[in-house]
């Protein structure tokens, strides 16, 4: 029961960001940039600023949906570039082995070694700010747990009798790698990525706070947040609302891997017979 | 006619479920007298190993007992304190795993864990236990005791260990070894050495023995009288000898049938093994016939 | 006599096991396989007893290709299994196949037991849905499963049924040697019989030959043409099933075949005294074999030693 509620409220969060997301055009009663109103700046939430508006003026409600585009953004497009880098260079390390292991090892310790953000910056420094460099800065930084967790399962998974099974049966190593083992371990793997998708949004905020990240006056979760910390006392809900969507989010991505895990694992799915 | 050592009357575990229960075990019953091998032998899951957790109190949560006693000694194991139960076991009742390694603590050398045992329930100091425990060792053939005391269960191979988990349990000359599938993890010619220790040291000292195995081969080695578990139910109970010769059990007949008797191709050539199957067509009315034989008083 | 199906000859498998320390100093050559022949005929259960680290188990793997031997050749109706003229993977697969000890780890817990089926015959050019749909069918029913059961997941089905399907795998691409690892010992001693009476069965019925792997010597008595006892990597005895139940020469098969505890023989537990074991880390010794009776071959050492004795 307790796993199913899970499943259920993470379903619901995230469903909650994607369609503020993708329905912010329609939703959002102002404009996110161009209604800036200094007239009306640091109002608190009323009637017509259901969240209140920033020190410029601009309405937190409709930023925060229009933010929540390009967390998702981010979330998303970063983890599919770590998982994809971190399972191929993992599941064929741990299935390979050799001097292949040893140089996917060594490079994945190389990357554990360096902090994530550190790298991240060096990324964005050579391919200059913007939303392209910092979902390309993002994907390539925290593949190494995503790959090591690949390359221990398949090291697992390589000697199960269903494997050798398909070695004897004639399978390629690629058609092994992909219909024997890939999806064994599929449940990890998501989990590792959702996880992934709320430190990604994270990490966005960051690198946006260092000016790297979300060009002002383009509204993102985290950018909102870095701006609001001067407000803190007066305007408390500038920094409010946009650090209950990260939390939300980060909380909905994180329990709906977790359903996901359960539900994907095929002894709780039974046929009638 | 002697006092029983081990009195299981009537014992029912359940798992709770729902607003209902699953059943474990439907009322077993069955007696071991002092210095006596009793055999439990059923396949996985039909409640063998739950019996013997019961007498030890070592039940796990959602596993409960929800009737029947459990008489040691004339006392109800089920209602005994906590304390009192813990003094008891590894005193006067003892337990062998099937896999040794699980059961030792790798970071202790075996003649610490062995001494141990004479330190916990015999008061020893540690310089005096630190003998016995060689001496245990010894009892247990272990070659070269001294030294071996002091190496780690990693250094050992599987046989080795599960001797020391043997010269552990018979430490402190317990009333009752309860043996859960000791030899199930080892190869055959330390199996066979295993189970001579076991039924010789305990023959010795007069230990009764609990041995639950799968291995019907294994039991009638071992075990003077025998109970043929299935789902929950001690469905046949008789001596050795004569559950072997005449089964009457349908469940039991498929059990021995079922396995080829090594020697019987060379005599009567290859044998269509019994499905228990064919012989059983409802599995579900199994447990509704129940073939106890009273156990015969020895008369000099 | 027909010519033999599968020859092993001089099957030598090592292992590195890394040295202590630092440097790992020490390396030393473990050999788990030591100069291993035999032969397997059409139609024969041959099979291969032995304690765990014997190198058994080592031995199906080379056969399988699932490792490369050290030293020696295999061949398969006189076609070299090993070296630079090895068939690949898929001319292999039609030659041998396995049926693992472990009926839970043997399949894709991921695929129905429909795909596990269908995806080898589709690899190996049946793809019109009918004729695999017949095949499949037909196999289901000849491992005593229905058709139906096919569009079931591995977990809906018991240890006995899902040994049935591995079998069923094993056979899909009719293969004409079935190594069978341990096929029993993991099942509930009253599905044994069941699985033992349809190997035998599916053994008259599409003439399989059988290497069977094995530590269980009254499985071994009642299935085997052919056994072949291994000691330390080394074949110690070989000969037909009733010279080595029988007539056991060697003083390990006499100790194995002591050891085993029988139900008819209650009370009684006899093992045979410890023979020596020779040295993995050793170069192998010479390894002739001496026929004592026709077929009935017995490591020459151990007559030694008994002689000496």
């Amino acid at each position: 029961m307790r796993l199913r509620f899970n499943l259920a409220l993470g379903a619901f969060l995230t469903t909650l960001v994607i369609l503020a997301g993708l329905l912010a055009p329609w939703l959002a009663p102002f404009d996110p940039v161009l209604d800036a109103d200094l007239m009306s700046s640091e109002l608190p939430p009323d009637g017509t600023f259901w969240f209140g508006t920033d020190a410029q003026g601009r309405d937190v409600y409709s930023r925060i949906l229009y933010g929540a585009q390009i967390s998702l953004t981010v979330g998303i497009v970063s983890q599919v570039i770590n998982s994809v880098i971190g399972v191929t260079l993992g599941m064929t390390a741990g299935y390979w082995g050799g001097w292949w292991d040893d140089l996917v090892s060594g490079l994945t310790n190389v990357m554990l070694a360096i902090p994530s953000l550190i790298f991240a910056l060096a990324v964005m420094a050579v391919l200059g700010p913007g939303l392209p460099s910092l979902l390309i800065a993002l994907g390539l930084t925290n593949w190494s747990w995503t790959c090591r967790i690949a390359r221990s399962s398949t090291l697992s998974l390589k000697s199960q009798g269903y494997v050798q099974a398909a070695q004897t049966l004639g399978y390629s190593d690629l058609r092994i790698m992909f219909t024997q083992i890939l999806p064994n371990m599929m449940g990890p793997i998501l989990v590792m990525a959702t996880l992934g998708m709320g430190s990604a949004v994270l990490s966005e905020a960051a690198l946006s706070f260092l000016g790297l990240g979300i060009q002002p006056p383009f509204p993102s979760w985290g950018s909102m947040l870095t701006d609001a910390q001067r407000l803190l006392q007066l305007a408390p809900w500038v920094a409010v609302f946009p650090g209950l969507a990260i939390f939300l989010s980060v909380l909905g991505f994180n329990l709906l891997g977790d359903g996901l895990r359960d539900s994907l694992d095929p002894h709780m799915r039974t046929r009638k017979p | 006619m002697t006092e029983p050592l081990l009195d299981v009357r009537d014992l029912v575990l359940d798992v709770p479920h729902g607003r209902g229960s699953l059943p474990i075990l439907n009322r077993v019953s069955f007696q071991i007298h002092p210095g006596e091998a009793y055999g439990l032998v059923g396949e996985s899951g039909s409640g063998k190993s739950v019996t013997s957790l019961a007498i030890m109190g070592l039940l796990k949560k959602p596993l409960r007992v929800s009737g029947g006693r459990i008489g040691f000694q004339g006392r109800d194991l089920l209602t005994l304190p906590k304390r009192e139960m813990r003094k008891l076991r590894g005193d006067r009742i003892a337990m062998i795993f099937q896999e040794p390694m699980t059961a030792l603590n790798p970071l202790a050398t075996v003649g610490r864990q062995i001494a141990e045992m004479f330190m916990l329930h015999q008061g020893k100091s540690r310089a005096e236990a630190a003998p016995l425990a060689v001496a245990a060792l010894e009892s247990v053939k272990v070659p070269n005791a001294d030294r071996r005391a002091r190496s780690y269960p990693h250094e050992m191979s599987g046989g080795l260990r599960q001797r020391v988990m043997i010269a552990m349990a018979l430490a402190c000359n317990p009333d009752l070894l309860i043996a859960d599938e000791p030899t199930t993890a080892l190869d055959v010619t330390v199996q066979a050495e295993v189970l001579r220790l076991i039924k010789d040291l305990c023959a010795e000292r007069g230990t009764a023995v609990l041995f639950i195995s799968h291995d019907l081969g294994v039991i009638a080695s071992v075990c003077q009288r025998v109970g043929v578990m299935y789902a929950g139910c001690l469905v046949e109970e008789n001596e050795t000898a004569a559950l072997f010769e005449t089964p009457r059990h349908d469940y039991t007949r498929g059990l021995l049938g079922a396995l080829p008797r090594l020697g019987s191709r060379a005599a009567q050539g290859r044998q269509r093994l019994i499905d228990i199957d064919s012989i059983i067509a409802d599995r579900s009315r199994l447990t509704e016939t129940r073939f106890i034989t009273p156990r015969r008083e020895e008369t000099p | 006599m027909t010519a033999p199906l599968l020859e092993v000859d001089d099957l030598h498998v090592r292992f590195p096991v890394a040295g202590t320390g630092l440097t790992g100093r020490g390396k030393r050559l473990l050999h788990a396989v030591n100069g291993v022949s035999f032969s397997l005929a059409k139609g024969e259960c041959l099979s291969i007893v032995g304690e765990s680290g014997c190198g058994k188990s080592t031995a199906a793997l080379s056969i399988m290709g699932l490792q490369e031997p050290t030293e020696g050749e295999i061949r398969f109706r006189g076609r070299p299994m090993t070296g630079p003229s090895a068939p690949t993977r898929m001319e292999r697969a039609k030659a041998v196949q396995i049926v693992f000890q472990d009926p839970y780890a043997s399949l894709n817990p991921r695929q129905t037991v429909w795909r596990s089926l269908a995806d080898p015959l589709r690899l190996h050019g049946i793809t019109a849905k009918s004729e695999s749909a017949d095949r499949i069918a037909a196999l289901m029913r000849s491992v005593g499963l229905t058709p139906e059961q096919a569009g079931r997941f591995p977990h809906e089905f018991s240890g006995g049924q899902r040994q049935r399907i591995g079998i069923a795998r094993a056979l899909i691409l009719e293969p004409e040697i079935v190594v069978l690892d341990e096929p029993v010992s993991a099942l509930d001693v009253s599905i044994r019989a069941q699985i033992i009476n349809l190997l035998l069965d599916l053994q008259d019925q599409f003439g399989l030959s059988y290497l069977m792997i094995s530590h269980d010597l009254s499985v071994v008595e009642h299935m085997s043409d052919r056994v072949m006892v291994m000691y330390f990597g080394q074949l110690v005895e070989t000969g037909s099933w009733q010279q080595i139940f029988a007539s056991p020469a060697h003083p390990y098969t006499r100790r194995l075949i002591a050891a085993i505890p029988d139900p008819a023989h209650f009370g009684r537990i006899s093992a045979e005294p410890f023979i020596d074991a020779p040295n993995m880390f050793a170069p192998p010794a010479a390894s002739d074999l001496t026929e004592i009776a026709p077929g009935h071959f017995i490591r020459r050492t151990a007559l030694e030693g008994a002689a000496r004795a």
